[in-house]
């Protein structure tokens, strides 16, 4: 402690107090700015004592009126080392990783405190931080684990809004793998540290980074943020129902829910695999690569012939709305007007995708109801992108017999004047 | 039977002496009279857009909900809806050049010299209105580009000095684009616009019966100082059969057109989306449309593109009044004049390939 104030009075070292006092008064007089001994002092650090007056404005608690004072204590209007950082004055120093939760909690989770700032900030941060595995492994004395400032950051920390925010959506990802992607780091709890790269390759990063869609799911969406997992979920593998409604409506009536239940199996999780979701295609129905019944499934039985009818049946529906397209493309082209069928051919796209989710059922029938709508609905397009070339050449013959028809009125007219003139 | 016929009618009607005047009418024969049949043509056009106007009046329904609908209506559903509605298109658009390539072969023919120089108002006024008859009925369809067409052609209205604003809010039927735009189009298209066209055109006609047809200066200097040079035809029925073989011909080129390039709908109009990339108003504006696009921002202290409104308009009034500044003596022309027709004529030519050619 005694070597940490000298350090922080070099500059004062030789002068007088009340000559320093009366100097640092007349400057932040000048400026119009309140005295912040603690940042004065702090910006001329170096590691992770630096905390420059740039960096602290940018943090959300700063911008709302919060000073160094409000978290760390002691007195920010004395210049005076052992006066700033009095334990009279209630400093507490740099505060224990322990004792971070509780101290952003001591505001966080007080309601009336944090409506006087924003009414529509949650307050139940630091109770669910108590049911993650960070919070519990916390109490049982691990500080290696993840506290408030590790995903917040600290000194600087934003809004979640902010899109430079360590806890931005689309920064999400990169935070967690600061610990989660780092071996070493993660050597002692004997988990993968594979999940950022997997989770880079998949749809839904590919949605939210790429994109720039933000309700696309990233590690807080499916594993929760504060707490263990989000609200209503009993199991992290059941998150996926969160979004994809219908796929678990079905899946859940399926004979699969049961089976993998028995078997302990993680639902969704067997066949699209976690973080490294791919864009689902119908390679996955396939009994070849990339296919994923068959490796549960025996060739020939039962189920492989109904996953062979379905992906039959899904494979004739994309061929026909492709070449009803082409149909309706050719006679386009030829300017013949095809809109109305150009339109109709969405609802095809679309039965081909409602086909595509209840393939979830697992139920020939229901799937073949969805891709029956969805054949009628192309063959229906393609006859009238067909009908419409037919059109166009039944317009060339009648065009060719009035072309003719002009050509002997020209010729009979021209012979006419001939006689009339002679 | 129909010479039985025509002696009925002529016995209580006199046709003959009706068409009295037409059997003594003649045309002068001469190098360049060929050129006499571009208006007979643009006449022609004009009957066919009344025509097919009003078979396309059956099933259209003015309105921003049902005008696209009704216009595919038509071209998918009713019988030869295709056909009537690609002449329509069609025939305004030969129409339009037709009545240009009028225009210019009269200017170069000086044929607007004294003692017609009404006739040649008249014809600029007509021109003025046919190219109001193609932005009306272009926003008709109700599709993205005759929406951002019109907007972008009413806000250029809107930048004339002091009455542009009121103007453009005519035009519109209010501030925006909207429905009110389509049906006050509609009123243009089908009522106003074809009562003042059908009265100049019988003023025309009636001008061109009364004075008959101009001959060249060359030719006439030619026929003056060799008297037995001149030749005339009979307008009736000898020009007629000519001009009949013509308006054959455009029937010819018309059907051609509508039935190898049937003209297209488009995408129903929505106000609510961006305006498509690089859009561009129909040919015969292209030329005043990429003048606006070249003068800079700000020309000195005044707004580029009140100026080049101004700069367009009193363009077309002088062009207007062109007969106004040519010599009063019929056998000596300005030269100045010729080679100003020369000038617009590469202007408007050049300006419309740039136009089109542009991004």
């Amino acid at each position: 402690m005694a070597s940490l104030r000298i350090n922080l009075r070099p500059s004062l070292a030789g002068r007088s107090r009340w000559l320093a006092g009366i100097l640092v008064l007349a400057a932040s007089f000048a400026y119009g700015q309140a005295v912040n001994s603690c940042l004065d002092c702090h910006s001329g650090q170096e590691g992770n004592l630096q905390v420059t007056p740039e960096k602290f404005s940018q943090d959300i608690h700063a911008q709302k009126g919060l000073t160094c004072t409000s978290c760390h204590g002691g007195d920010s209007s004395s210049y005076d080392p052992d006066q700033a950082m009095s334990r009279k004055a209630g400093w507490k120093g740099k505060v224990d990783r322990k004792q971070i939760p509780q101290l952003c909690g001591s505001c966080h989770s007080n309601p009336a405190l944090m409506r006087t700032y924003d009414p529509s900030l949650r307050t139940d941060q630091l109770d669910q931080y108590h049911t993650s595995v960070h919070g519990k492994r916390l109490a049982a004395g691990d500080t290696k684990v993840a506290v408030c400032v590790d995903c917040h950051s600290v000194h600087d920390i934003r809004p979640p809004s902010d899109p430079r925010s360590t806890v931005n959506p689309v920064n999400v990802a990169k935070t967690c793998s600061r610990c989660h992607s780092d071996a070493a780091y993660m050597k002692s709890y004997g988990i993968p540290t594979d999940q950022f790269a997997n989770y880079s390759t998949s749809v839904h990063h590919d949605a939210l980074a790429v994109r720039g869609d933000l309700s696309a799911p990233t590690c807080t969406t499916c594993h929760g943020n504060h707490g263990a997992v989000p609200p209503g979920v009993d199991k992290v593998q059941n998150v996926c129902a969160n979004c994809h409604v219908f796929q678990a409506q079905m899946y859940q009536k399926s004979t699969h829910a049961k089976a993998f239940q028995d078997k302990g199996l993680p639902g969704c999780v067997v066949c699209h695999t976690n973080h490294g979701i791919h864009q689902p295609s119908d390679v996955m129905l396939s009994a070849g690569p990339g296919g994923v019944c068959m490796r549960c499934h025996a060739p020939g039985d039962h189920c492989d012939r109904a996953r062979a009818s379905i992906l039959n049946g899904l494979t004739q529906l994309d061929q026909s709305i492709g070449s009803a397209d082409k149909a309706l493309r050719l006679a386009e082209s030829a300017g013949m007007e095809v809109s109305e069928a150009r339109l109709s051919q969405d609802q095809a796209r679309d039965a081909l995708t409602k086909a595509r989710v209840t393939i979830h059922s697992f139920q020939i029938a229901l799937v073949d109801q969805d891709i029956q709508v969805g054949m009628k609905i192309a063959a229906a397009n393609r006859k009238a992108g067909e009908d419409a070339m037919v059109e166009r050449n039944h317009r060339r013959i009648g065009l060719g017999i009035c072309l003719i028809a002009i050509a002997m009125m020209l010729v009979g007219l021209w012979l006419y004047i001939k006689k009339l003139e002679s | 039977m129909i010479a039985a016929i025509v002696r009925w009618l002529d016995e209580r009607l006199h046709l003959d002496g009706l068409i009295a005047p037409l059997r003594h009418k003649t045309v002068p024969t001469h190098r360049l009279s060929y050129w006499y049949f571009f208006g007979g043509i643009t006449l022609f056009l004009f009957i066919i857009q009344v025509l097919t106007g009003i078979l396309l009046l059956l099933y259209y329904r003015p309105g921003a909900n049902e005008a696209f609908e009704s216009v595919q209506y038509i071209m998918t559903r009713v019988q030869f809806g295709w056909l009537i509605r690609s002449i329509h298109s069609w025939s305004a658009n030969l129409m339009i050049f037709t009545a240009f390539v009028h225009m210019f072969s009269v200017t170069f023919l000086k044929a607007y010299r004294k003692p017609r120089e009404l006739t040649w108002v008249t014809g600029m006024l007509l021109l003025f209105l046919v190219m109001g008859f193609g932005f009306s009925g272009y926003l008709l369809p109700w599709n993205t580009l005759a929406f951002f067409a019109t907007k972008v052609g009413t806000e250029i209205a809107g930048q004339v000095p002091i009455i542009g604003r009121p103007m453009m809010i005519f035009l519109r039927g209010g501030e925006e684009v909207t429905g009110a735009t389509l049906t006050r189009f509609f009123g243009f298209h089908v009522a106003v616009l074809p009562l003042i066209v059908v009265i100049l055109i019988a003023i025309h006609l009636f001008l061109v019966q009364l004075q008959g047809m101009s001959v060249p200066p060359k030719v006439e200097a030619e026929w003056t100082a060799n008297p037995s040079a001149r030749r005339e035809m009979k307008f009736l029925p000898n020009f007629l059969l000519r001009e009949l073989m013509a308006w054959y011909v455009a029937i010819g080129v018309l059907a051609a057109l509508a039935a190898i390039f049937p003209w297209g709908l488009g995408v129903k109009a929505d106000p609510f989306v961006s305006a498509p990339a690089g859009i561009k108003p129909e040919w015969y504006f292209l030329f005043m449309f990429q003048t606006l696009k070249l003068i800079p921002s700000k020309v000195w202290f005044i707004d580029g593109e009140v100026l080049g409104v101004l700069g367009c308009t009193l363009a077309g009034l002088f062009w207007l009044l062109l007969p106004f500044f040519e010599s009063d003596k019929p056998a000596r022309t300005r030269a100045w004049i010729t080679g100003l027709s020369i000038f617009a004529l590469v202007y408007v030519v050049g300006m419309s390939i740039y136009g089109f050619l542009a991004n």
